[in-house]
């Protein structure tokens, strides 16, 4: 079907399209017919910045079991990239195994 | 009759409110007269399959006009300019309906115009010419390609842009009508098809609608997967012909 219905959601970031890195606000998604995906239907995602006018966008089309899959991997990338990052206390304790390693050398 | 010579090109064309838009214009070489026809573009856009249909009627002997709709938000790639249509709610149907009003306006004063004008559209664009069909009674006859919310079952669908279900004013329509939609379609599905068509015969409108099993949404178009190659082939010849018996 073609409709109108369109899920808007505030964003904070960039996106990179033919004309290089652009600041981003807004990310539009819709389910419907793709302009150039070979599917019937499309997840559509379009990064924007309407506080830039709006008037340039970064496109996705996707596949409905594609979309599942990257709000998956979306999931996991946070959860994995929360967890290399770990709080400073955490990060101490490998260096001071470190110093005593070398310790013992000596 | 097909007219293998033709011209195909952008023209100017004075809209709702009198703004200056753009449109794609096609028609058979030779003195005519020629019929027009106003093609309405589908919801994606003024697009490269929307001037591939206005060259096809052309080459059938139609001087075909297709208003780019879209055309007051500025230049750019018709699937960029579609998407901010789109995140706008689309179009306004006063707007379209203006802008279809001065394409008819635009054909009828051509010098090779025989002075009869239809209207055809796809996808919203087949929504949009029931409307103009509906509002305005200078148009000679309507081809609706599955027009989705024709008939409006949530009412939340209506707002400012589009106040009012186009079956609401079926009563306006003046011409003769061609529907085709495809069996397999979501919007307008069968149910709805159904109920548009009962309500035409109930007002005594002259009407064929013809359905097309193994066929969804936007059928016609090549450059979908939905595409279906004998259907269209068909649901054209029904086009051509019903287009050739009332406008010459």
């Amino acid at each position: 079907m073609c409709s109108y219905i369109v899920e808007k959601a505030k964003v904070t970031g960039s996106a990179k399209g033919a004309r290089g890195w652009m600041r981003i606000d807004t990310a539009h998604v819709y389910y419907d017919h793709p302009y150039h995906a070979p599917l019937d239907h499309a997840l559509a995602i379009d990064f924007t910045c309407e506080a830039d006018g709006g008037r340039e966008r970064v496109a996705v089309e996707l596949s409905r079991e594609s979309a599942l899959a990257l709000m998956q991997a979306i999931t996991a990338a946070l959860a994995s990239g929360e967890a290399a990052h770990r709080a400073p206390a955490d990060a101490e304790r490998p260096l001071l195994v470190a110093s005593e390693e070398v310790a013992r050398l000596f | 009759m097909s007219y293998q010579g033709l011209i195909a090109e952008t023209v100017a064309f004075r809209g709702h409110n009198g703004d200056t838009g753009e449109a794609y214009y096609a028609r058979p070489m030779g003195s005519g007269p020629f019929p027009g026809v106003v093609l309405i573009h589908h919801m994606p856009g003024w697009d490269e399959w929307i001037c591939e249909a206005t060259r096809k009627l052309a080459h059938h002997g139609f001087a075909t006009l297709a208003p780019h709709l879209y055309f007051r938000e500025g230049p750019g790639s018709p699937d960029d300019v579609g998407a901010r249509v789109r995140a706008a709610g689309g179009v306004a149907d006063d707007q379209v309906v203006g802008d279809a009003r001065g394409a008819a306006a635009f054909l009828r004063a051509q010098p090779h115009a025989n002075g009869k004008v239809g209207v055809i559209g796809f996808c919203s664009g087949g929504r949009h010419a029931f409307l103009v069909a509906c509002r305005a009674p200078e148009f000679d006859a309507l081809v609706d390609c599955w027009g989705g919310n024709v008939v409006v079952d949530d009412p939340k669908l209506l707002n400012a842009k589009r106040p009012v279900a186009p079956i609401d004013l079926a009563d306006g329509i003046r011409c003769p009508i061609l529907g085709l939609f495809g069996n397999d379609d979501e919007n307008p599905n069968r149910d709805q098809v159904n109920r548009t068509e009962a309500v035409l015969k109930k007002l005594g409108k002259t009407y064929e609608f013809h359905r097309y099993d193994n066929a969804g949404h936007a059928f016609f178009n090549t450059s979908r997967t939905a595409y279906r190659a004998e259907q269209a082939a068909d649901g054209w010849a029904k086009t051509f012909a019903f287009f050739h018996k009332h406008l010459g």
